[in-house]
């Protein structure tokens, strides 16, 4: 297809529904094709969909779209029918005949692959009732699911490159600033810093220095459990690439980049693709839609180390050096990558861009969080997106309205925690954010609240902790984490976060002191005064959240010996409840060490001394007759 | 250049704008101590020492003094008590690390540290990158490097072998604060095996002298060269190239050229 024009665009649109770009279809079934969905072999599903449907020859009537992730990642494969709204979960090849057959011929849904609520027994067959979905609120993932995001004409039929259209023939520059500031946009890679002042002082700073500015997309999403970026362009790369070119509309740069992680072979090819056919329609390259402006992104690819989602060394690494940040007293809007005037945002905050245009900033400053209208930096607008892990039955990818409390996302949209277990902790902002107790569950999640609370807003990565979790081992996990990603160019992190694990190690292991607690403190605090960059800063939250918030379970790991959890393998024995164990030997085959004997149909015993508890008998007990217990230091 | 007005430790100054604060402290006679800055290298603030405290209007941060550029109005403090607390810590650290190295025991001293509270290893690299940034911003010739990540992190040639690149110039070992890096006798073999009239000197072959053939049957830490640049002009050859507004090295230069014809 050549290049296109406005008209062109319009008449793409008038087709009629996204997903129905050139033909009217009675039916469109969705197969979820996000990474999640696709390691349950969900293009096998849409495959033996097709097939069914062809035998059936409704080929002419019905269309199989391959969408992006649909957010409920635990009930994969998904597949949704439309335009009934009906959601299917766990759809596998095997399902497809009775799928097509008695849905899409006889009308009548299936109901055993609907999503039921734990503990009820009729199903939910519609989508938008499902409390996972009904209490999301979608800007950013408006087309998820919705969309082939490997179809340009989808997306544009989806209302797409309508903001572009807008912002090239009816905004200067100046008016699409001032719609940024307007709207109260922050960065929602972490930093939380106002877009549209962001990008002001890059484009002031570019024309007083006469240099070109460069534009950067951070999709070098790193955090552990953390997958927004990846799902965002999984479903919808162009809104991410049209929010880039109005970026660079508003500064004035005709070159762009897209860092991205190696590991995200699915996001990247995505990428790669609405990069080329955006480049066929003339939406990149020169003369954009006749408008005289040029653009054009280049796609670069991460090497796989954490440190390179910080901004500096991002930029150290897309000029091919070594990726370690440098010090920020001038800002990278005046002197960043090569030396130009360099505008970062993340991939949220681009795919918010075209909304706002559309939808004017009024509009937007409406959702979240303060009035932003004067000062972005009152308060938090918009939404935000979340992958919420961990402990809870609904995990998945969400997207709330900021100020909504973590007990809704927690309790309403997460469903809760799963087994009958308590819960004690929620994650939030990656491995340097703060674990939040319980009783800050009805906190606002916004930018300040998160920060003053000792964690931070971060990518989005909300990871739910349940009652047998041990929070001093959680901090030391995170520690761990982070010492092995620390670049190491600057002393206080690089010997900060290894003398942090040591003494967390010990703790763990029942050999801490009360100053143990102490040193860990003013570690922390020297840190987050002296590091290179925010890394290192924000490094101590994982250390200092948990000892804020469950400082009686450092005091029982230093003093008692004991971990209250049960988690922390040096404080712990197993053994076997010789009530419960009816000698069925299940356990004796699954130990590596030999450390369990006995007969069939009689007690077992259990080594203490050779026992490495793996907990491999714990899986294989049929009776829970295996028992973890406090270990007596007395012998 | 905009003139900026500033003050630091109480002391009312005046400088030019985005000037460091640590040079501005030098020129006032306040001690900032600093373990990875050389005046003749670009600032590069990793080891942290040198932080100190800024004020600008309600907001106070710590920043390093080696390459914050000052702005007007700022009010700095080098040694107030959270400094000192931040300094004693990044000591122990460093400490930690090299116990025996004697200008972090001199430290060490000043900041009242017997013993430190961590303990690992009995390495002599700080890693404060001195040797890299003279290899690469002075000397060009690119042999130094860091490799690893984090706490593994270390200085090393390429793939840990000696380099053909390298040009046996001794700038990593003079500028080397803890003398961790040292000339490998043997590595200079390399030049000893050249026929003799190409055995150029190495301050030969970095232009310093014109076309000295080595005097000392190559054993460079005799070099009279070396020791008159260090002892009356604390400064290495290599960086004749960066400092020719330097007048005395120059005079030096020129005489030297004319002593060896």
């Amino acid at each position: 297809m050549p290049r296109v024009s406005i008209e062109d665009l319009k008449k793409i649109r008038g087709n009629g529904k996204p997903g129905v770009s050139s033909k009217k279809f009675r039916a469109k079934v969705l197969v979820c094709a996000g990474t999640g969905c696709i390691s349950g072999n969900s293009y096998k599903t849409a495959k033996a969909l097709e097939t069914e449907i062809e035998k059936q020859g409704l080929a002419q009537q019905v269309q199989v779209v391959k969408t992006g992730c649909q957010g409920f990642c635990a009930e994969g494969p998904i597949v949704i029918v439309q335009p009934d709204g009906i959601f299917y979960r766990g759809v596998g090849p095997k399902h497809a005949p009775k799928m097509i057959e008695e849905h899409l011929l006889n009308g009548k849904p299936v109901e055993k692959l609907m999503y039921t609520l734990p503990g009820q027994e009729h199903p939910i067959p519609l989508l938008k009732e499902i409390p996972f979905f009904a209490k999301q609120k979608l800007v950013v993932l408006r087309n998820r699911g919705a969309i082939d995001p490997e179809k340009i004409d989808d997306y544009i039929a989806a209302d797409g490159y309508k903001a572009l259209e807008k912002a090239l023939t009816l905004m200067t520059p100046e008016q699409i600033l001032s719609e940024i500031k307007k709207s109260g946009l922050r960065g929602r890679g972490g930093g939380g810093f106002p877009a549209g002042i962001k990008w002001e002082s890059c484009r002031r700073a570019a024309q007083h220095r006469h240099v070109d500015p460069v534009l950067v997309c951070n999709a070098d999403e790193g955090d552990p459990g953390a997958f927004m970026d990846r799902s965002i362009i999984e479903s919808d790369p162009h809104a991410v690439l049209e929010g880039m070119i109005i970026g660079a509309r508003a500064i004035g740069c005709k070159e762009g980049f897209v860092y991205i992680r190696h590991e995200y072979p699915v996001a990247r090819e995505r990428l790669s693709k609405a990069i080329e056919q955006a480049r066929d329609y003339g939406l990149l390259g020169k003369n954009i839609l006749d408008s005289g402006v040029d653009f054009d992104i280049e796609v670069v690819r991460g090497a796989g180390a954490f440190v390179c989602g910080e901004s500096t060394a991002l930029m150290a690494s897309l000029e091919g050096n070594l990726g370690e940040p440098r010090a920020k007293y001038i800002h990278t809007v005046e002197y960043g990558y090569k030396n130009r005037p360099t505008n970062l945002n993340n991939v949220e905050t681009w795919a918010n861009v075209p909304v706002i245009i559309n939808n004017g900033s009024k509009w937007f400053a409406s959702m979240g969080t303060g009035e932003v209208t004067e000062n972005p930096w009152e308060g938090s607008s918009g939404t935000k997106v979340f992958s919420l892990v961990g402990k809870v039955h609904n995990t998945g990818l969400i997207e709330v309205p900021m100020g909504i409390t973590l007990r809704e996302i927690v309790f309403n949209i997460g469903g809760g925690i799963p087994d009958g277990h308590q819960f004690k902790a929620v994650q939030t902002g990656g491995p340097s954010g703060g674990c939040l107790p319980e009783s800050l569950l009805d906190m606002p999640v916004d930018f300040d609240s998160l920060t003053e609370a000792g964690s931070m807003m971060g990518s989005g990565g909300m990871i739910v902790m349940d009652d047998q979790t041990c929070m001093v081992e959680v901090a030391r996990y995170f520690i761990s984490f982070l010492t092995e990603e620390s670049c190491g160019k600057c002393v206080p992190c690089r010997e900060g976060l290894t003398s942090s694990l040591e003494i967390l190690d010990r703790i763990t292991q029942g050999k801490g002191s009360e100053e143990d607690l102490e040193l860990l403190e003013e570690i922390a605090e020297v840190m987050r005064d002296c590091c290179f960059c925010a890394l290192g800063t924000s490094a101590s939250n994982p250390v200092l959240s948990t000892i804020r918030y469950f400082k009686k379970e450092y005091e029982a790991h230093i003093k008692d010996h004991q971990c209250p959890a049960g988690v922390c393998r040096e404080l712990i024995e197993y053994d076997i409840d010789p009530e419960k164990c009816d000698g069925c030997h299940a356990c004796v085959p699954a130990c590596s060490v030999h450390a369990i004997t006995g007969e069939v149909k009689e007690l077992h015993t259990l080594d203490k001394t050779e026992c490495i508890k793996c907990g491999a008998c714990i899986e294989v007990c049929k009776r829970q007759a295996i028992l973890k217990c406090p270990r007596s230091f007395a012998a | 250049m905009k003139t900026i007005k500033l003050k630091i430790d109480g002391i009312e100054t005046e400088a030019e704008d985005r000037t460091t604060i640590l040079s501005i402290a030098q020129r006032l006679g306040i001690k900032i101590p600093n373990l990875c800055h050389h005046p003749l290298l670009e600032p590069y603030g990793v080891c942290r020492i040198c932080t100190v405290e800024v004020k600008s209007g309600t907001r106070t941060r710590m920043v390093t003094a080696c390459n914050y550029p000052a702005t007007n109005g700022i009010e700095v403090l080098t040694n107030s008590p959270r400094v000192r607390r931040n300094r004693k810590m990044i000591v122990e650290w460093m400490m930690a690390q090299c116990g025996h190295v004697k200008i972090l025991k001199d430290m060490a001293a000043e900041y009242d540290i017997s013993k430190p509270r961590f303990g690992r290893g009995t390495d002599d690299c700080i890693l404060c990158g001195l040797c890299v940034r003279v290899c690469s911003d002075v000397v060009g010739a690119n042999v130094l490097g860091f490799f690893n990540r984090g706490a593994t992190r270390e200085v090393s040639t390429a793939f840990g072998e000696t380099s053909e690149k390298c040009i046996a110039c001794g700038a990593c070992a003079w500028i080397c604060p803890t003398t961790h890096l040292k000339m490998e006798n043997e590595k200079l073999e390399r030049f000893r095996t050249l026929p003799g009239s190409e055995r150029l000197c190495r301050y030969s072959l970095m232009g310093v002298t014109k076309g000295a053939l080595c005097a000392n049957s190559f054993q460079c830490w005799k070099c009279e060269v070396e020791q008159r640049f260090h002892d009356q002009l604390q400064t290495h050859p290599i960086f004749l190239g960066r400092s020719r507004k330097i007048k005395e090295i120059d005079a030096y230069v020129s005489q030297l050229n004319e002593m060896r014809g």
